[in-house]
């Protein structure tokens, strides 16, 4: 490979936080159950449901960190 | 029939209809140039995008199909949401570069990029023509969204069909992508309040979440258990969740949507905030359970249709039991509309696939802009044509079975799109062979299982794990295609890339 790295191609360890959602998501076992239920509303939903937000925070300061990196130039 | 109901479904219809025509002046530009007409002109900001891509990932079918799934097979059907999840930190992460290198070559589609990347036209081709055919049944499944709120509002036929399939054909014909992306907004404005509805409504009606999920079966509550030999359903739910999510963005619609966007930016914000569609699809799979915990089966009222469209008709039902006459107008206007953006939207992308790699490539390679845009929008209509024939004369369950191959066969584009992306390392021509071996694969594991299902038990060390085939054919794919890059690239060096390193920042 001769292609030059510039900062925006390189990935920084804040970028293992997308790895979390993978890992939380991938390990159905972990949350293939009922208890403990919100409501009545089963582990299995509200576990998955209340991923969604929070797979969409992890995003932000990974979000902000490579913006600041490259003066708002990635 | 339902006056009251349909009448509000007609208004609706039409107030997008005018809306469609109108798009054409928005954000005028010159609709003879490609990128004007099937990519708007690259100029759709963080909102707009946010909008076209919502209304054209999160689809009629989608929301029908979901619920009927969590209807009929209980917790599998949720697999809709890790599914949502994951596919944002690939967004975010791959599809910046994507735009950029689109951007700075003027590449309107996922084969064009590969054309560049690689200087092979051969492989583009192979891209392009996997794209075509996967997105076909996905606009065939979009109608038979619309078909089962037509036949639910009591219309009889299918000449309605045909009027809505028209007038979309005709206003994608004048104004490309601007009519579904100011659609979009309708269509989401729609949706939002059906779901905010539904999920407070219904769920008072029918004494709570808690009897909602209390009168699931424990059979469809949660998955069959993982055991020491057989992962089961967990694995199946695993694996099918991160193969639709790999496979999202390299469908031509999605691809569409990416580069008409105009910054990298616009991406990687919406990364963040579309996963508030993922949210109303969370609650909409939800309604599936509603639609058993309401009994519609059971309702006579719904035999006919349940017989004609099986479960699909289950959300339907639930809204037709559970809401006014007129608010029915407004939910079933949702699903119908939510039909037209991604209907829309999938013919512009095929349509441009067709012209640039198909008909420039090979039929005309010096044709003018202004005829470039005029083929694709002839294809366009032609390609929703063929949609329109697949629903009416060939039995519903062939789009059905064809759209589950398309997701097979569109994740073996990832090695030379995605892949491709981060390094030229990979060769062509071992590129196109590993595209075959996975579509080959992939195809016989579905053939296997009659074209039925896609979940195919592969066993490694006497541990069974029933896998999504699109992701056991990829591993095929991406091991044969490493393996001959070494060989080939031991043979020969040379490389015909056009593009350059700082063309992806």
């Amino acid at each position: 490979m001769t292609q030059p790295k510039s900062k925006g191609a390189r990935l920084r360890p804040i970028h293992l936080l997308l790895l979390l959602p993978f890992i939380a998501m991938l390990w159905v076992g972990f949350y293939n159950r009922a208890e403990p239920s919100i409501a009545g509303i089963p582990f299995f939903y509200w576990f998955q449901l209340l991923w969604i937000p929070v797979g969409a925070l992890l995003l932000w300061p990974v979000y902000r960190v490579e913006d600041r990196d490259n003066g708002g130039r990635p | 029939m339902n006056v009251v109901a349909l009448s509000v479904f007609v208004l609706l219809f039409g107030f997008v209809t005018v809306l469609g025509f109108v798009a054409a002046r928005w954000r005028r530009g010159d609709l003879t140039q490609l990128t004007e007409w099937g990519l708007g002109g690259r100029r759709f900001g963080t909102v707009v995008t946010w909008f076209l891509l919502g209304g054209d990932l999160y689809t009629a079918y989608t929301f029908v199909a979901v619920p009927a799934l969590m209807f009929g097979a209980g917790a599998t059907g949720f697999f809709a949401v890790p599914y949502t999840i994951l596919v944002y930190p690939i967004l975010f992460l791959c599809y910046p570069r994507l735009w950029s290198v689109a951007h700075a070559k003027g590449h309107v589609t996922a084969a064009d990029f590969v054309r560049g990347r690689f200087g092979n036209r051969t492989l583009a081709l192979a891209i392009a023509l996997t794209g075509i055919v996967a997105t076909m049944p996905y606009i065939a499944l979009q109608l038979v969204g619309m078909e089962v709120v037509i036949a639910a509002l009591g219309v009889q036929g299918e000449w309605a069909l045909f009027v809505a399939f028209g007038i979309l054909a005709a206003y994608t014909y004048t104004s490309g992508l601007r009519a579904p992306a100011m659609i979009a907004v309708v269509k989401d404005v729609l949706i939002y309040v059906t779901v905010i509805a539904a999920v407070i409504i219904i769920p008072a009606q029918l004494g709570g979440y808690a009897h909602i999920f209390a009168s699931v079966g424990a059979d469809k509550l949660l998955l069959a258990p993982a055991t020491h030999t057989n992962w089961g359903a967990e694995s199946a739910y695993a694996t099918l969740a991160l193969g639709s999510a790999l496979a999202l963005f390299l469908y031509p619609h999605a691809m569409t949507g990416i580069l008409s966007s105009s910054s990298r930016h616009v991406i990687r914000r919406n990364s963040v905030v579309l996963p508030a569609y993922s949210f109303a699809l969370g609650l909409i799979a939800l309604l599936g359970f509603m639609a058993i915990a309401a009994g519609v089966k059971d309702n006579p009222a719904f035999a006919n249709g349940f017989k004609d469209y099986g479960n699909n008709f289950a959300v339907p039902a639930l809204f037709l039991q559970s809401f006014p006459s007129w608010f029915v107008g407004v939910a079933f206007a949702a699903i119908a509309v939510g039909a037209l953006v991604p209907a829309a939207i999938m013919s512009i992308a095929t349509a441009n696939l067709f012209t640039r790699n198909i008909y420039r490539e090979y039929l005309a390679p010096d044709c003018e802009p202004a005829r470039e845009s005029q083929v694709a929008k002839i294809a366009s209509l032609v390609v929703k044509v063929g949609a329109l024939f697949f629903i009416v004369a060939l039995p519903q369950s062939y789009a059905i079975q064809l759209q589950l191959l398309g997701g097979i066969w569109i994740i073996q584009t990832l090695p030379a799109v995605l892949i491709g992306l981060y390094t030229r390392w990979l060769n062509p021509w071992a590129l196109l062979i590993g595209w075959g071996v996975g579509i080959a694969s992939g195809t016989a594991m579905a053939a296997s299982l009659n074209f039925a299902k896609s979940i195919y038990a592969v066993t490694i060390f006497g541990v069974t794990i029933p896998s999504y085939a699109a992701l056991s054919s990829l591993i095929l794919n991406l091991i044969v295609s490493v393996v001959l890059s070494a060989i080939f690239n031991a043979l020969s060096q040379t490389r015909e890339d056009a593009t350059l390193a700082e063309d992806y920042l």
